[in-house]
């Protein structure tokens, strides 16, 4: 099956080609059905590659000639690239499918479909690109397709700002990916994934005077760059909350399966180059763990519920990145997996309160149990297994990684995912209990509120149990069997790791107090939010009064707008002034200084044009005499 | 050159009187007001140059006829540009009711 991998990301694109053909004058049946059902089918083949997926399959053919080298383009089919397949086209299929309902009568649903389908071409390109520069052209068409999606709805002007800044955050990382795979190249001589991890994990990459190993943490470091803003981690974790402008089917997507999941993906793909090298990984955990916390912080008190999920968002990629800089990489991709689920789940159930709804503000909801009780019980399962409670998906992967901290010797790092589990815990279920419990808020929005379509509550229910059961893939039950799936990736390469890729029994004491502490978080959200006697504080903050400074300090996300305004944006609009003013006044002056000049001149010679026929020709028999009286001189004269 | 008993003209007399005629031609048509004196004008100049033709055909390592057959093409020209240049005129005393040359300038700034 892996040599019709091809097939995989190329049904999206027919979908995107049929859609730019077609789609302005197709109804909205054909539109999403095309694309939902071209999708399904990659689905359907991603789990034949999958079930066939063994020693890393490479297929190319010669792309460009630059020089005595050829860049060859092409497909590679590893065990991770495989189970990204399916992840994607998974979760991708049943976005589409719930966009359906969610985009109704949307006057440019077929151009948003578009956009879907040409984001989940780019995301499964990406995810089997052979070489590095196939890679980072699917990299960047993924960060395109975010920012339309982000500014779909462009003529809000938040959207549009949204689409930018998203835009421009991950350009930055972007920057220095580019930046890593030219040292890559120039430091191994290939594009070639393979060829340059093999290089990597042999201590073999020369460049200049730069050390082998001062190489090794260079790369590493500038390809995480790229992974940190991709994936929305500390310090440019600020464009993902922004980017909630966006239609919520696209918040799922990007969250879930297509955007920030490129960005683990890749660091789980150069794991052996970041494996040779301690200093890397142990930055690669620390970010983790540090946004991890800090996205959890702000998460507490945010009162837009996707704001909530954004951060919960960034908060588990710090886990995954967390658990690959720990080296337990089995556990980090084994966190994407099952995170894809769960998000997506939470994302699209969040859409389907905000459809029926027609608010994101959690204050303004309440109530809603009875009246929704599909979403309602598909977001208890997301919540649930986001906050890692036994058995739900969440428990497994985030209990991987906390375990897989502890066990390498990083309990700092431990304490930091456990106080982040306690506060995800806490702010998912303040968000669950503060959207369904209690009495209706906004008595009117309430009223009006109804499930959407089976369109809108198949996706939830179907995403509802692969969040609940997804954890078994990778547990003690089956022997932690994903884990034993991946990491023959890695064996081909000397890392170094090799004896502590999946662990080999269950740890249950660590099990039992991420449990309890994920219970402990629950519980206080329950008595915060879930008593008849809550109501009067839930009103009062509502209505933002009496909050302390901490509170204060989570609700404006730590001021990271402020300060990257204050310390970014605000000098560079200052040398922008500078340089316009340069600009307006010294070249263009010299500019309209030249055309003065000519000008003046025009309008002195101008009074010789006479219109006189007899004039001109005057002159014009004068100095002819003179020229000619001129060249006689010269030519010793007449006589 | 010439058959007997032909006066013999010498040339730097005829160059003079060519450059003569067409002093006076440019002289005109730099001077005069009036669009048909300027034409006439510039027939006397089309003519010194026809002199010139005839006079340097009879010069030379190897003279012959061709000047004399230039100045006869010279001449057909010059009346068929005489044709046009009153048709011009006619034209132009049409719409400004003037043949004045200072009337002419429409080209001014």
């Amino acid at each position: 099956m892996a040599a019709h991998a091809w097939l995989v990301p190329l049904l999206p694109l027919v979908a995107y080609v049929f859609l730019l053909v077609l789609g302005r004058r197709a109804p909205e049946w054909l539109v999403a059905g095309v694309s939902t059902a071209l999708t399904f089918i990659s689905f359907l083949l991603s789990l034949g590659v999958f079930r066939d997926a063994g020693q890393p399959a490479t297929y190319t053919f010669p792309w460009l000639h630059v020089g005595s080298y050829t860049l060859e383009a092409g497909i590679q089919v590893t065990r991770l690239n495989a189970l990204m397949l399916v992840v994607v086209s998974a979760v991708s299929t049943l976005v589409l499918l719930f966009s359906k309902g969610y985009m109704h009568g949307d006057e440019r649903f077929a151009v948003f479909y578009q956009y879907l389908n040409l984001f989940v071409f780019s995301m499964l390109a990406l995810v089997i690109a052979p070489n590095l520069l196939q890679l980072y052209i699917f990299w960047e068409m993924v960060g395109l397709c975010s920012y339309l999606l982000v500014g779909f709805w462009f003529f809000k002007p938040e959207a549009a700002l949204a689409a930018k800044k998203s835009f421009i955050v991950t350009r930055i990382g972007d920057a220095g990916l580019f930046a890593g795979i030219i040292m890559l190249f120039l430091a191994s001589g290939s594009f070639d994934v393979t060829t340059v991890l093999q290089a990597a994990a042999n201590h073999q990459l020369h460049l200049g005077w730069i050390s082998n190993d001062g190489l090794l943490v260079l790369t590493a470091i500038l390809v995480f760059v790229g992974a940190v803003g991709k994936s929305a981690q500390f310090p440019l974790h600020v464009w993902l909350p922004d980017a909630m402008e966006g239609p919520t089917p696209v918040s799922a997507l990007i969250h879930a399966a297509t955007m920030v999941a490129a960005g683990v993906y890749l660091v789980a793909r150069m794991y052996p180059l970041f494996a040779a090298s301690q200093a890397a990984l142990t930055t690669v955990a620390w970010i983790g763990g540090f946004t991890a916390l800090l996205a959890a912080l702000i998460a507490l008190t945010q009162r837009d519920i996707k704001r909530v999920i954004a951060y919960s968002t960034i908060s588990q990629l710090g886990y995954m990145m967390l658990g690959l800089g720990v080296g337990a990489y089995a556990a980090g991709v084994f966190h994407l997996f099952t995170h894809a689920f769960f998000k997506a789940l939470l994302f699209l159930a969040a859409g389907s309160l905000i459809h029926a709804l027609g608010t994101q503000d959690l204050f303004e909801m309440g109530g809603l149990r009875r009246k929704m009780p599909v979403t309602f019980w598909t977001f208890l399962a997301g919540a649930l297994s986001l906050s890692g409670i036994f058995p739900f998906a969440g428990f497994w992967s985030k209990d991987d990684i906390l375990a897989g901290a502890l066990r390498h010797g990083h309990p700092a790092l431990y304490a930091i995912g456990l106080v982040t589990a306690f506060c995800t815990a806490y702010y998912i279920f303040r968000a669950f209990f503060l959207a369904f419990a209690g009495p209706a808020r906004d008595a009117e929005k309430h009223a009006r509120a109804h499930e959407g379509g089976w369109v809108m509550t198949v996706p939830l229910v179907i995403l509802g149990i692969l969040a609940t059961i997804a954890g078994f893939f990778n547990s003690p039950l089956n022997g932690y069997g994903l884990g034993k799936f991946l990491t023959p990736d890695l064996s081909l390469y000397q890392t170094g790791l090799g004896g502590y890729m999946a662990p080999e029994r269950a740890d249950v004491t660590v099990m039992l107090i991420s449990v309890l502490v994920g219970l402990a978080g629950i519980a206080l959200a329950a008595a915060l939010y879930a008593r008849p006697a809550a109501v009067d504080r839930i009103a009062s903050e509502g209505k933002a009064e009496d909050i302390g400074p901490l509170y204060r300090l989570s609700y404006r996300k730590f001021y990271f707008d402020e300060i990257y305004y204050a310390v970014v944006v605000a000098p560079g609009k200052f040398i922008a002034a500078v340089v316009d003013g340069f600009d307006r006044y010294v070249v263009d002056g010299l500019v309209h200084l030249v055309r003065r000049i000519v000008y003046l001149a025009g309008l002195c010679l101008k009074y010789t044009q006479t219109g006189q026929v007899q004039a001109y020709g005057t002159v014009a028999a004068v100095a002819l005499v003179v020229i000619i009286a001129i060249a006689m001189i010269r030519a010793g004269g007449v006589f | 050159m010439g058959g007997a008993g032909a006066i013999q003209v010498p040339a730097t007399s005829l160059l003079a009187l060519a450059a003569i005629l067409f002093c006076i031609g440019l002289y005109g048509a730099l001077t005069r007001r009036n669009l048909i004196i300027v034409l006439v004008s510039i027939e006397l100049m089309l003519n010194a140059a026809n002199i010139n033709l005839v006079t340097f055909s009879r010069l030379g390592a190897s003279p012959g006829l061709h000047g004399q057959v230039f100045a006869l093409f010279t001449i057909t020209v010059a009346a068929a540009e005489i044709a046009v240049g009153l048709a011009l005129l006619l034209a132009a005393f049409r719409t400004r009711r003037s043949t004045h040359v200072e009337d002419m300038d429409q080209h001014k700034w």
